[in-house]
């Protein structure tokens, strides 16, 4: 996901001379290409997040359309006020590419976890959250960017992951897609982002074997939420789950609730955010060997939905 | 020199100029009836000449791509850049009567979307020098000779950004942007030698890749001077370290720490100001 982001930014490159990549201390001979083509739009500046994000927004005040890239941790914590002010006040486009998302950088303990780039980054006014499935969705969010007026943070998965978006859906930054439908009139609702949606589409198939109807709605885009989808869906679901690889305070999970709590009628369906728990990650190890930790593994999301399901009055 | 320049700083007097354009800014802290009285009084000399003599700009088309670039970093002495904005015409001298109101366009800070003029909404400290090496490189990308002016307080200079600005400045060798410290050596808490000391000032700019100079920040022809040398350097940015007054022109707020801003004035207070400075604007 991430090269294929990265490769993005120079395709992007060639067709509008908007486009402008910064970054900050990354890999030897990134996007060396892009470099060699177009040497005064690559710029490698170092460690200083603060200063990267305030020269992208006076590129940008200026025409351009900077791809800002590091670690998803320094991209928001580090200089969360130089977003917030440069980016998001000015109403600038600028795009944050954020690697490692999540909990991708588990050995690396956590100075490296993102876990509420969500909540911090959805609280501010003008910004777009993405967070896609895999590979072949970056791609189409990269080309949608272009014509997006907005700041936008785009959370990078590991690399590798399993490809479950299909083309065939379309893509709208905004807008959320059923993956996995149901024809049942009552079916349990998984609502998932980034690469917990191969996850939920996992833990969908063992409940479904079990008898249960379940749907999976992928939200690729946290904020601006799909209302009206989530809405229509959550509306006639027996139980709404939603799945997110981020704390469980104010992430996807609490703009679905929050939006339930205040559009979604007098009869709200049970509702349940699987999340991670508000604390540092107590161990090292893999992505996910973290998420397993939090009952974010395939077998551990179906084991939450079926214990919640039994708590119910019957 | 540097002793001198400080000293002769604070004996510059003010010609007729320097002295309406402080009356607009006691204009904007009678409208607000709150505001930063020293920080914007120390500014004036150094924006008046940018905007009279320097600047390339178009009031009645302020977006004009080919305008060079100003931004004041130091948003609190906004007071300063209002009077010269209201001067030069790009909003109505009546606007300063609504400073901070609900009802205008003049804020605490300045605000880009709000008033024409203001290249970037500043106030937050440290924003200023790393945006404007954005809109300097945008220049160079584009192959505009738009030149970028960033203009920082002293106290600003505390922020980390602004170094990691400056490093970035040097290293892409920037000669179209000019950073301007308006050294007051007063910071909100005091003075700025025990605050945290800045010296030695020029070194800190010239080791970053700057070419520095200093100057009385209060002296016309000395600023005209310097600004009629840019860029001081073909291959490094400027920075222009101006001795200034806090307070300047107001005789009992300058070089007091308790006037860096002040709110709810003593009408008699208010008279001793427009005394001061030659009666109201």
């Amino acid at each position: 996901m991430r090269k294929t982001c990265l490769d993005m930014v120079y395709e992007l490159a060639k067709t509008d001379p908007r486009v402008v990549f910064i970054g900050s201390d990354l890999s030897p001979g990134l996007l060396d290409e892009m470099k060699q083509e177009f040497p005064d739009r690559h710029y490698m500046e170092g460690v200083m997040e603060q200063h990267i994000i305030g020269m992208a927004a006076g590129m940008a005040m200026d025409g351009h359309m900077p791809y800002v890239n590091t670690i998803a941790t320094f991209i928001t914590r580090r200089c969360y006020e130089q977003v917030a002010m440069d980016l998001c006040l000015h109403h600038l486009p600028v795009r944050l590419i954020a690697n490692g998302g999540g909990v991708v950088y588990a050995p690396l303990g956590p100075t490296h976890l993102a876990v509420e780039d969500f909540a911090i980054m959805r609280a501010l006014p003008n910004m777009t959250v993405t967070a896609v499935s895999d590979a072949e969705e970056m791609k189409r969010l990269m080309r949608a960017t272009l014509d997006w007026p907005h700041p936008i943070y785009i959370r990078l998965g590991k690399g590798g992951d399993p490809v479950v978006s299909d083309e065939r859906h379309g893509f709208a930054i905004g807008k959320g897609i059923v993956l996995k439908p149901s024809e049942a009139s009552d079916p349990i609702l998984l609502i998932s982002c980034g690469v917990m949606t191969a996850r939920a589409l996992e833990a969908a198939e063992a409940l479904e074997r079990e008898g249960h109807a379940v749907e999976v709605v992928h939200i690729h885009t946290i904020k601006p939420l799909d209302e009206a989808l989530v809405l229509e869906r959550a509306g006639r679901a027996r139980a709404v789950f939603v799945i997110e690889e981020h704390t469980v305070i104010g992430g996807l999970g609490s703009a679905v609730i929050d939006l339930m709590c205040e559009k979604g009628g007098a009869r709200l369906p049970p509702m349940r955010k699987l999340g991670l728990r508000d604390a540092f990650a107590k161990l090292y190890g893999s992505q996910d060997d973290i998420l397993a930790d939090n009952g974010l593994s395939p077998d551990g999301i179906a084991a939450s939905i079926r214990e919640t399901l039994d708590s119910f009055p019957a | 020199m540097v002793h001198s320049l400080i000293e002769a700083s604070k004996t510059t007097s003010l010609d007729e100029r320097s002295l309406y354009l402080r009356r607009l800014i006691v204009r904007g802290l009678v409208g607000g009836n709150r505001g930063h009285v020293g920080s914007s009084m120390s500014l004036v000399e150094i924006l008046r000449v940018l905007f009279d003599d320097v600047l390339r700009y178009r009031p009645e088309q302020p977006d004009w791509l080919e305008r060079d670039r100003f931004i004041l970093s130091k948003g609190h002495g906004c007071l300063g850049l209002y009077a010269l904005l209201a001067d030069k015409g790009f909003f109505d001298v009546a606007e300063l009567d609504k400073f901070c109101h609900a009802d205008g366009i003049l804020g605490g800070h300045p605000e880009r979307s709000k008033i024409p003029g203001v290249e970037a909404s500043t106030g937050a400290l440290g924003h200023g020098l790393p945006i404007g090496v954005g809109l300097a490189l945008s220049a160079r990308m584009q192959k505009r000779d738009s030149r970028v002016f960033v203009v920082m307080g002293d106290g600003e200079i505390n922020e980390g950004s602004v170094w990691e600005a400056a490093m970035c400045a040097g290293k892409h060798r920037l000669t179209n942007l000019t950073a301007i410290i308006d050294y007051n050596k007063i910071q909100s808490a005091g003075p700025t030698r025990e605050i945290q000391d800045l010296e030695p000032l020029a070194d800190k700019w010239t080791s970053f890749g700057f070419a520095a100079v200093e100057v009385n920040g209060h002296d016309l022809s000395a600023l005209s001077e310097v600004y009629g040398r840019l860029p001081l350097s073909n291959e490094r940015p400027t920075a222009i370290i101006c001795h200034t007054v806090k307070g300047k022109g107001i005789p009992f707020a300058e070089g007091q720490p308790k006037w860096h801003h002040h709110a709810k004035f003593k009408p008699e207070q208010l008279a001793e100001i427009h005394a001061a400075l030659g009666g109201r604007a």
